[in-house]
């Protein structure tokens, strides 16, 4: 099957800055990709190679099958939704939305009517008239979605757009969303810093950091299953741990990881576990997250709410199951 | 707490500002009433007497219609010259950056800093040394080194308030560069470009100092207002150009106020 979008040692490079590195991607059809990686590891520079604002240095892009590089933005079937939502402040809504299907040269009274379809498609029905201005900040990421899907793009690249949203809005969004991708059966590509966005919506999660894609894999797969100690700790702040811990419990002198969930808290002086001493505990609601000190190795542990807590400075028994202990692909 | 709004001024404070508005605006209506004196070689006050002669002589004076027509059409290829350049600078400046970007932008104002003294003798000993002979040309030249500053400055103040992403939005959906300008720059700039086009057409129809340095033989209106002082035969003729001036330049004015009124009022709303 021809992926989505497909790149082979793709490099940008900005002087000598590389924000983009030797990047090899697969998107399949269909499914709903997440970038993720903290500011500046290159994520959004790739979206702007798949949209055609920028060029590669090197490396060859191709959209279904088709070669990118040299295309200019408005010959790709692609559509973007923009972190500013970049509505065109002199149009009227119906306008910005119908604006693609203008510029194609169809005509108003078809353009519209699509255009009030797209509307209804993101639940803004009958705001065609408005100005961008007298929305608010859902309501104008509503609209640029329905601009973009007005087009019928191939692919859509959605550029951090949920944040700069309130949370609630953010968590709405966030299951619209998802829903609208699988009724449209579009390819999302969703750029985000938010690890809990990218696990919670995509089908398949691209880690970044520094220009270079860490691990491509499962929501599953990045959170259980961390290739690097940088994966381990930006997806959900798991337990780095040293090579010689990980020797002692599994024979292998590599860098493991544990998720916090999966150690035990126990009150206890006995010495069939590892034993910790409390640091401090902070209350999230559900659960309450403990960070631990076992003998000058700083852990985290999670323990449902309800559960008594342990005071402060007192001896602590922890235990875990191996087989949670995973062992990560980077070389001690 | 009480407000301000709605309480009276003193009444030395409305006698004082009565006085700045009559001091501004007094002398302009001097010049309307010494185009209607019987009296054409001084200004006499009070005039000796009232006519409407000089309406006719100054229409029937062919001079008087040369330097208008110069004037005009000097002041509209300065305007066109300085909307075109000013604007595609403005974007380069706004738009990207890259090595010397700043110093551009200064090169760019200078003109408009520097005595117009400075420039015409500037221009006068370049168009010298380059064996250019004095023209229609030198003189749109002279002008539009000022008229590009102000098209300049509105233009590149409207660019940074516009969003860099607007136009990769508008290419994203499919508009070439083209219709990207067409559809979304030119919009969006447009009343700055009205702003600063009334401005450089203003200017440039009122110039008087790089005008002698590079008109040569041609008289635009103001020059020729200028030797009219000095001869003194017909002078209310002068005060009839004068006032006919005053009187078409106020429309487009107004007009141009009633069409950015409407456009503040857009981008204004709810923002």
């Amino acid at each position: 099957m021809t992926p989505a979008v497909s790149f082979q040692k793709v490099s940008r490079h900005f002087g000598a800055v590389k924000a983009v590195d030797t990047v090899d991607l697969d998107i399949a059809p269909g499914e709903f990709f997440a970038m993720l990686g903290p500011s500046g590891s290159g994520k959004t520079t790739c979206l702007r190679l798949i949209a055609g604002f920028e060029q590669p240095t090197a490396g060859l892009i191709a959209i279904f099958g088709e070669r990118a590089e040299g295309v200019p933005p408005y010959r790709r079937n692609v559509n973007t939704v923009f972190q500013d939502y970049a509505l065109f402040p002199h149009l009227n809504i119906l306008d910005n939305v119908a604006y693609g299907l203008m510029v194609k040269g169809i005509g108003k009274a078809e353009r519209h009517k699509a255009a009030e379809e797209a509307l209804s498609l993101v639940r803004l029905p009958g705001y065609g008239e408005r100005r961008p201005s007298q929305l608010s900040g859902g309501q104008r990421q509503r609209v640029a979605l329905a601009r973009a899907l007005v087009n019928r793009p191939k692919v859509l690249l959605l550029d951090e757009p949920l944040g700069a949203l309130d949370l609630k809005l953010r968590e709405n969004m966030q299951d619209e969303l998802k829903s609208l991708q699988k009724v449209l059966g579009i390819t999302f590509v969703f750029v985000t810093h938010d690890q809990g966005e990218a696990l919670s919506m995509a089908d398949h999660v691209a880690v970044f950091n520094d220009g270079r894609i860490m691990q491509v894999g499962t929501p599953r797969d990045i959170y259980e299953r961390p290739r690097t100690r940088f994966v381990a700790d930006f997806v959900g702040s798991s337990n780095v741990l040293p090579p010689d811990f990980v020797q002692r419990y599994s024979g292998q002198r590599r860098w493991g990881s544990l998720r916090p969930e999966a150690i035990r808290v126990v009150k206890s002086t006995r010495d069939d576990g590892l034993s910790a001493r409390l640091v401090s505990a902070n209350y999230l609601g559900a659960t309450t997250r403990l960070a631990l000190d076992a003998d000058g190795l700083r852990l985290h542990a999670v323990v449902p709410a309800g559960t008594s807590l342990p005071e402060e400075g007192e001896a602590l028994v922890l235990t875990f199951n191996r087989d949670q202990l995973h062992l990560m692909d980077e070389p001690a | 707490m009480r407000s301000d709004h709605g309480q009276i001024a003193p009444l030395g404070l409305k006698i004082a500002a009565s006085f700045g508005l009559l001091f501004l605006h007094a002398p302009i209506l001097l010049i309307f009433v010494y185009a209607f004196t019987t009296e054409e070689k001084s200004y006499q006050w009070p005039p000796p007497g009232l006519t409407a002669q000089w309406f006719a002589v100054t229409w029937n004076r062919p001079d008087v219609w040369e330097a208008l027509s110069l004037s005009v059409r000097v002041a509209a290829i300065s305007t066109a010259v300085a909307l075109v350049l000013g604007t595609l600078c403005a974007a380069a400046v706004s738009r990207s950056k890259f090595f010397g970007r700043e110093t551009i932008s200064l090169l760019v104002i200078l003109p408009i800093a520097l005595p117009g003294i400075i420039t015409g003798i500037a221009l006068r000993s370049a168009f010298a040394l380059t064996d250019i002979p004095f023209s229609f040309w030198t003189i749109v030249l002279g002008h539009a080194t000022f008229c590009v500053v102000v098209v300049y400055n509105n233009a590149v103040a409207r660019f940074r308030r516009t969003s860099g992403s607007m136009i990769e939005a508008s290419m994203d959906l499919g508009a070439d560069g083209v219709q990207t300008f067409r559809y979304v720059v030119l919009p969006n700039i447009a009343t700055a470009l009205l702003a600063g086009g009334m401005l450089a057409f203003a200017l440039s129809f009122d110039e008087v100092i790089v005008t002698t340095f590079t008109a040569g033989q041609q008289q635009t209106l103001p020059i020729w207002m200028l030797e009219e002082l000095i001869r003194p035969r017909q002078r209310p003729v002068t005060n009839v150009v004068a006032m006919v001036v005053v009187l078409v330049t106020l429309l487009p004015i107004l007009f141009a106020y009633y069409l950015t009124r409407d456009g503040d009022q857009i981008a204004g709303s709810g923002k």
